[in-house]
Parts: C-alpha cells; structure tokens; sequence
C-alpha cells in the first residue's frame, strides 16, 4: 500500500537548533529522512491508504545524545495503544547499542519533516523498521570513529561494548556515549554502504518483549491525553451539532443557555462545504468556564434544524437496497479462471447473503482538542491519528498557511481511526479564533457516537458451484457499501481499490475460476476507517461462506480449510501500484495454512464433538501483509447466551518489533472482534442516528469478552508487517462457525443480537 | 458551600450543586488522571474513591459529596506506586491506558472489600469499566498479582 523504494539520508544537525531546550552545548544530534525514490500519490485508494502514501513523504526521526549519556529518540507516530512510543525507539537504541533506560523518548510534533505520522493502516513498524536501524547504525559508528580519533586508534579495533559506550579492548580502554558526543558531533556522515547492521543474534531490543515506556505514568494519571490538556485562560466548548448530515441551523434560541452558570456565549460554527471531508459539522457551540457548564448550557438550547436531504436515510430501507445492489452484476474487481464458464458447467450451486451493519468507533476518550490562536499563529493539542492532517484543516478553516499551525501530539485515549479526522480540532481552531481565547471543544460520549465517520455498512452476495467432493470449481463474490470516498467526493459510489485490497480482491482458495465484484452505494453518514477497515465485513463473507461449504459437504471445517487454501503457492492481486508491495510481501498461501494449524493444533480442534451448545469456530485472514488464524470457542445457554471461554490466535506477521505488544494487539483485537460481532450496530431514522451512549451501542466488557486469548507469534525472518489491526478480521466469521457448530444456527447477519444471541 | 476533602486535604465548593465532581476534579482542580468516558456511570473511565469505596464521579453531584472523603489517581499515587499500580506494570496491562486509572480505582476498592477475589468476583466488580482496547485479561491477571502480593 505504500511505495518501498526509498532513499535514506542521514544529516549531521548537531549545530542547528533542533529541538531546542531539549539538548546541551555538545550533543550530538542526528536527524534521518528517507525520501521516496518515486513520490507519486497513490491514486483510487481509499484516503486511509491514500494519506499514507502521500506525496510530500520524508520520513525522519531525530536521535541526539546528550554529553550526561542521555540518548533522546524522537517518537514521530502517534502512542494510542498500539505502542509505537515503545517499539519504535527501541529499535533506533538497538542498532545504537544504547541502554534503553538511558533513553528518553520525546514525542514528534505534526511536521512533514518526519515522513508520513499517519498512524493507520497498521505500518508503523513495517514503514520505519529499516529507516529506525539505518539511524541507529549511522549513530554508532559515528560514535566507534569519535573513538577510534580520540585513542588514535584503528576504527577496527573500537566496539559499541558494553551499551552506552564505545571500548578498545587490547589496551582497556573505554569512553561513554554521553563523552563521546561532542566528537562524533563532528563526524562525516557514513556512506549507508558503510553501515553495518547486526545480525537477528545480535538484537538486543528488537523481537524481545518490552513494558510500554510510559506505562508508570499512564498507572499513575500522569499520562496527558488530548481531553487532559490545560492551557491558562483556556475557555471550554461543547457543540450542538446538526443531528442529520448536511442540516443546518434555521433558528436558534439561547435565551435559557445564557443563563446556566459558568456559560459565556454562543457561537454559530458554519455548515461545511460538500464534501464534509474534515470539516466541522456546523451547529452552535456554548462557550463556558468548565466542561460542565458547556455541557448543561448545550441541553438548554432550542435549535429549529433545516435537515437536509440526508433526511431520508432509514437503515432498514437502506439494507433491502443494498441487498438488491448486491443481487445484480457489478464492477469487476478482479478475476482467475473464467467463473461464467465454470457455472456454465452446472453442478451443484451454493449462495449466501451477508450483511453488517454500521460500527461506531466509540474510543474511550471522546473526541477533544485544545486551540490557541493569536493573530495569524495556531497553536493545536490535539489527540490526533493524522498531526498534519490536522494543520492542513485548521490552516484551511481559518484561511492561513499550514506553516502557521503548530500541532502537538498528545496521548490518545484508543483512535481506532476516528482520530484520524480532524474535525473536532477544527471546531477548537474556529472557536478560539471567535473568541479570542484558548478553546478546549470537549465531545460528550453522545457526540461521539451520533457523529462519527461510521464503519460501513455493507451487504455480500457470494455464489460457488461445487464438485461432487463438494470443492468449490467457480466462486463469484459481491460487496455493496458506501465507500470511504464519499468523505471526500459526493458523488462516489464504489468502493475503492484500496478497500478491494482490503479482502475482497482475492480470496487464499484453491479454485480454478474467481470473480470479485462491487456495487454502488450512495454513503448518507460520514463514512471513515475503522481498525481493520473492510476487511470487516470482507472476511466475514469469505470465512463464514468457506465453513457453509465444509458443512454442506458434510466435512469438518478444519480439514475443508486446509483443503481450501491447497497447495503452497502465491495468491495473485490486480496488477496495479502495490506491485513492489507484492514483490516485497507475497501473499503465500504456506503461510496461512501454517497459522491454521498452529492455531487448531493449539486449540486442540476435533477432540470433543461439538453440539449442544458447545462449539469451535476457524477462521483465517491475511490483512495488513499479516497473515492470521483465529479458532473462537463458544458455549451458547438456552437462552442463546454466548460465552467465549478461549480463543485461540496464530499470526505470521513476519519480524515483530515488540511481542509483548503483538499479544496484547490480538488480546486486544478478540475483544475489539466480539464487540462488534455481539451488539455492534449503529442505525439510522430519518437521518439521524439511533444511538447515543454505551447502554445502547454496547461494547464487550470482562464478564462477556472471551476470558482467554492464546496468542502464538511466528517466529519469522519475513520483513515486519502489520499487527494492530489484523486480528480484527478473522474473529467474527471464527465466532459464528463456532455459533453454527454449537447450535446449528448460521449467522449470516451481524451482530448477534440481530440473531437470537446474546 | 459544601465541605470535603480531596486526597486528605480539606476543600470546599460553592459552584452549581449539580457539577458533578468529575469536573470539578478535572476542570476546577487541574486532576485530571480522573478520566471522562460516557458521562452515565456506564463506563467507570471516571472512578474515584469516596470513603475508600468506588464510586463514578461523572455521576456524583457536588451537593452529595458533603463530608466525604474522595480520593483519586493522584491521592493513591502520592506515596510511590500502590501495589495495584505495581501489579499493572509488572502485567503490562495499559495499552492506551484512558480507562486505566480508573480500572485501578475499581480494583483497589475490589482488594479493599475482598483481598482474594475469584474470577467470578472480578468479573462481577469490574464488569461496569470498559476497556475499549480489550486488556480485560491482564486486568484479571493484575488483580490476581495484586492480591498475591498483598497476601
């Protein structure tokens, strides 16, 4: 999904002023960027992959040491969970051989200068593992040839050993890093032909687990998160915003807002321009002294709305056409074979329709920002997915240059993706301008679930005609939802290339004749990415219709999997951008086949018969470039309660950063999966959304979230791939085969309430 | 005016009675490890206790808190890391760490009332905060640690 080929540069900055107040006189500071050898926008692509691969990319990360010995490692992607605060430093300190308790860990502002911080689509580690050693290395053998100067030395003889220093064994000598720094200040920059890095034997941090770097502070509340931030003569601002997208405000009464305690006034924000894209909503915000008063001020407003033509959105209206889209011949995605001739053939033809709904992204910390604008200078705290996004909207709302807004990243509390939209910043960005003063915009959890950039909703159709074995010989696939481009182009209606890749161009199944279509869909809600995006609904259809197919053909769905996925062999995409994607990362079917069996194997598949409400579900994915297995064990009561007691995960996502991190993102994913397989499910009347809070769009908590994860980590040389959305995918499909095998009831429609479930 | 104390140090609140002191702890006295998660004491991001019991600030109107004894994050944290904190570092629990200082607050009240709790009791006590990121796992292994070290 994103150009490779790239070419890193590595400048010797000690004597600029980078990162002022941070360093002293003497330290010696580096600062990497890989430029793209080919800087070409990716095009047709969903924004989220789009914005990834933006044009303007100079990824960089600054890495100083201080003459006391600290060594300070710039994190230029946002910490929200996913622990890149953690995996990424530490791999600049391993190539460093620095002490990583030496390390301090600064957090990059939104500046191009870093490379795309776009923290999404899971390539944090994939994008910058080279880059980061590259840094580390060139850091290292700066400081062995300010060594080497300093004894007279050959450089041969001097090793970065023990870490944190730089010895010349045969006459026992030895300098620290921190003495080392004014001199290595003052070293050529090393040819990247002359970088040496270690071996896998020799890491030190890489692929070994680590605590989060800033889990003391996050135990202790010491952690700021963007809703935390507190600027002095900060104003705080809750928005009214148009319940339908596209309304706007006929008349608003503020007569009984004014005179709650602590509000100040009201602002009217405009309606945005189509399309939304980042912009504000529009509506009327309180201004206030606190957080509460805004809050209540909001209740006390009469707004008459004008709501638009998206009025006349219905979720269930909206469903039955969607299915009929899907029921139709649509856009070719992709092809093998020759499926018309292969249904041609006749035999026996098995269907299934597929449907999910809409999903809220509901992180923890609601949406919030704080703004300051003095004059023509902006300065934005904001937990944000996208810093530079960011300056781009504010700069555009308030008609300044993207160079007038500062952007600081602060903890984000979850993002899954809705921080990867600035909007709510924005709102700060135009309120503090109109006021004068620094605005905090505070959305309550209403806001955040009656205003999102919704998951999908989205209906499949797949049809496969079966041999007497009961294999598949031709299989045609269809999915039919509004596409993420709706956000930035009105009229679009089909999906995206990059939401094809998302699981929906190929299947990993040995059949001699496929074909992928999508139809179209008009999006009447915001739409955005959500952790793991369209492979969603994608790998629900795929892995739920593979398990329908091992039934009808009375055979355990296990064996039929592997059968399925067949020989060894490399899985063939469209032709297109991602090819150097596809040289550098194959889609290898030995892989998947690999995870099943670990995860089967683990979950000791076949040795109990299921039935009477006790049952085990598989299901296998390959997204992000990671290649995952998932077998969800179910007990389901009289009452059609479902317990989850253990699931069992295995993944190949190739050289892993940080293990420890890569367990709890699959922890963390089966508990992100049963939410939405359970009770996931936004819907719409009139335009508006029906839900409002956690009572009626409920997430999995400790007493109904599977009570075990076994998470296994193929242990790989494979460049790093994905890891924090690839174990969303394959847990709702693993979920309702274990569904289906405990009770005989297909799930062909999520979420589970939909169904009898609970 | 309503008369209180905060991490042991007296306060008194002559604002609208209805704030609820989850505000008043964030916005008025700049704690802010105290966390906003729903606003309808269904997510426990805001927990806190008062009298050594958890309760949801985001639901606690400041003319209910007379004469209680409300202690946060910060107040349990004063002296070095409780040994529920430890237990959080030692497990690695946090991953985006929003709801954990309040995860925290509810297990320590949990430990207060029961030093040895069951799997079942933890589920029953820490059923009402959410964890978007789903570390419900280590959270219950955390708590075991906790009490194990506590024993």
């Amino acid at each position: 999904m994103i150009r490779e080929e790239k070419t890193t540069f590595i400048e010797n900055v000690s004597r600029r002023n980078f990162l002022q107040g941070m360093l002293s006189a003497g330290a010696f500071v580096l600062c990497v960027r890989t430029s793209p050898l080919l800087a070409k926008a990716a095009r047709n692509r969903a924004p989220s992959l789009a914005t990834v691969d933006a044009a303007a990319f100079h990824p960089g990360v600054y890495l100083g040491i201080n003459p006391d010995g600290t060594v300070f490692i710039v994190a230029h992607r946002t910490e929200m969970g996913n622990g890149v605060r953690t995996s990424l430093p530490r791999i600049v300190a391993d190539e460093l051989d620095a002490d990583w308790t030496r390390v301090t860990v600064i957090q990059g502002d939104g500046d191009e200068k870093y490379g795309s911080q776009d923290t999404d689509g899971s390539h944090s580690v994939r994008e910058f593992f080279e880059p980061l050693r590259e840094a580390g290395a060139t850091a290292r053998l700066m400081l062995v040839r300010a060594a080497a100067q300093q004894w007279g030395v050959p450089e041969a003889q001097c090793v970065a050993d023990p870490p944190h220093a730089v010895s010349h064994k045969s006459s026992n000598r030895q300098l620290g890093y921190g003495e080392l720094a004014a001199l290595a200040a003052k070293q050529p920059i090393p040819k990247k032909e002359e970088l040496k890095l270690k071996s896998r034997q020799q890491w030190r941090y890489i692929g070994k687990p680590a605590p989060g770097y800033d889990l003391a502070n996050i135990c202790s509340g010491k952690s700021v998160f963007g809703m935390d931030v507190r600027v002095d003569g900060m104003l705080y601002a809750a928005v009214a915003h148009p319940p339908v997208l596209g309304g706007k405000v006929k008349a608003v009464d503020d007569s009984a807002t004014l005179k709650v305690r602590g509000v100040r006034q009201t602002i009217p924000i405009d309606p945005f321009k189509p399309p939304h894209a980042f912009q504000p909503l529009g509506g009327v915000a309180v201004i206030a002294d606190n957080t509460w008063s805004a809050f209540k001020g909001r209740k006390q407003l009469k707004i008459d709305w004008d709501n638009g033509a998206n009025s006349g959105y219905n979720s269930a209206d909206y469903k039955k056409q969607l299915q009929e889209t899907a029921r139709q011949p649509g856009k070719a995605v992709h092809s093998w074979g020759d499926a018309d001739a292969g249904f041609s053939k006749g035999g026996k033809v098995m269907e299934a329709e597929y449907f999910a709904p809409h999903l809220a992204h509901a992180s923890m910390e609601p949406p919030a920002a704080v703004a300051d604008v003095r004059g023509d200078k902006v300065t934005v705290w904001s937990p944000t997915q996208n810093p530079v996004g960011l300056r781009e909207e504010v700069a555009k709302a308030l008609g300044l240059k993207k160079e007038d807004v500062i952007c600081h990243v602060t903890f984000l509390g979850g993002g899954f993706g809705r921080k990867s939209k600035p909007d709510y910043a924005v709102e700060a960005a135009v309120l503090s301008k109109k006021t004068g003063k620094p605005v905090k915009v505070v959305w309550s959890r209403e806001d955040d679930i009656k205003f999102d950039y919704y998951h999908s909703v989205a209906a499949m159709y797949i049809k496969a005609a079966v041999d007497a074995s009961g294999k598949p010989t031709a299989w045609l696939q269809r999915s039919v939802f509004p596409p993420i481009s709706s956000t930035f182009d009105k009229d679009a209606v089909y999906g995206s290339a990059g939401e094809m890749s998302l699981g929906w161009d190929v299947i990993p199944f040995d059949v001699a004749n496929f074909r992928a279509e999508n139809g179209p869909a008009a999006a009447h809600v915001r739409i955005g990415w959500l952790r793991s995006v369209a492979n969603i609904y994608h790998a629900f259809a795929v892995q739920s219709f593979a398990n329908e197919l091992a039934h009808a053909a009375n055979r355990d769905p296990y064996d039929y999997l592997l059968e399925m996925i067949g020989p060894a062999r490399v899985v063939e995409g469209p032709k297109g951008e991602d090819d150097e994607l596809s040289r550098k990362y194959p889609y290898e079917t030995a892989r998947l086949r690999h995870v099943a069996e670990l995860a089967a194997t683990k979950a000791n598949w076949g040795k109990k018969k299921p039935g009477n409400g006790w049952g085990m579900g598989i299901a296998v994915h390959r997204s992000f470039l990671t290649y995952v297995a998932t077998v969800v064990e179910v007990e389901v009561d009289g009452q059609g309660t479902v317990r989850i007691p253990n699931v069992y995960t295995a993944l190949d996502a190739g050289i892993v950063a940080n293990p420890d991190m890569v367990q709890s993102q699959f922890q963390g994913a089966a508990v992100f999966g049963t939410s939405l397989a359970r009770t996931g499910e936004i819907t719409a009347t009139n335009g508006a959304i029906d839900q409002s809070n956690f009572f009626d769009y409920q997430v999995a908590r400790i007493n109904n979230a599977p009570a075990h994860v076994d998470v296994q980590i193929v242990e790989s040389d494979a460049p790093p791939a994905g890891v924090g959305e690839p174990g969303v995918p394959p847990f709702a499909p693993a979920l309702c085969n274990a569904i289906y095998a405990a009770t005989g009831k297909r799930v062909r429609e999520l979420p589970l309430t939909r169904n009898g479930f609970a | 005016m309503v008369h209180f104390k905060v991490n042991g140090q007296a306060r008194t609140f002559d604002g609208d009675p209805e704030m609820p002191l989850l505000w008043y702890l964030r916005d008025i006295l700049g704690l802010t490890g105290t966390k906003f998660g729903c606003g309808m004491a269904l997510c426990g991001a805001c927990t806190v206790l008062e009298n050594g019991k958890a309760v949801r600030s985001c639901s606690t109107q400041m003319s209910k808190v007379e004469g209680a004894d409300i202690t946060t994050i910060e107040g349990i944290s004063a002296r070095g890391p409780h040994p529920v904190q430890k237990a959080w570092e030692q497990i690695n629990v946090p991953q985006c760490g929003y709801c954990q200082t309040g995860q925290i607050m509810q297990a320590v009240s949990l430990l207060a009332s029961k030093p040895h709790p069951s799997d079942a009791d933890i589920d029953d006590q820490m059923s009402g905060n959410i964890c978007r990121c789903g570390t419900y796992q280590r959270i219950r292994a955390a708590i075991h640690q906790a009490a194990k070290e506590t024993a």
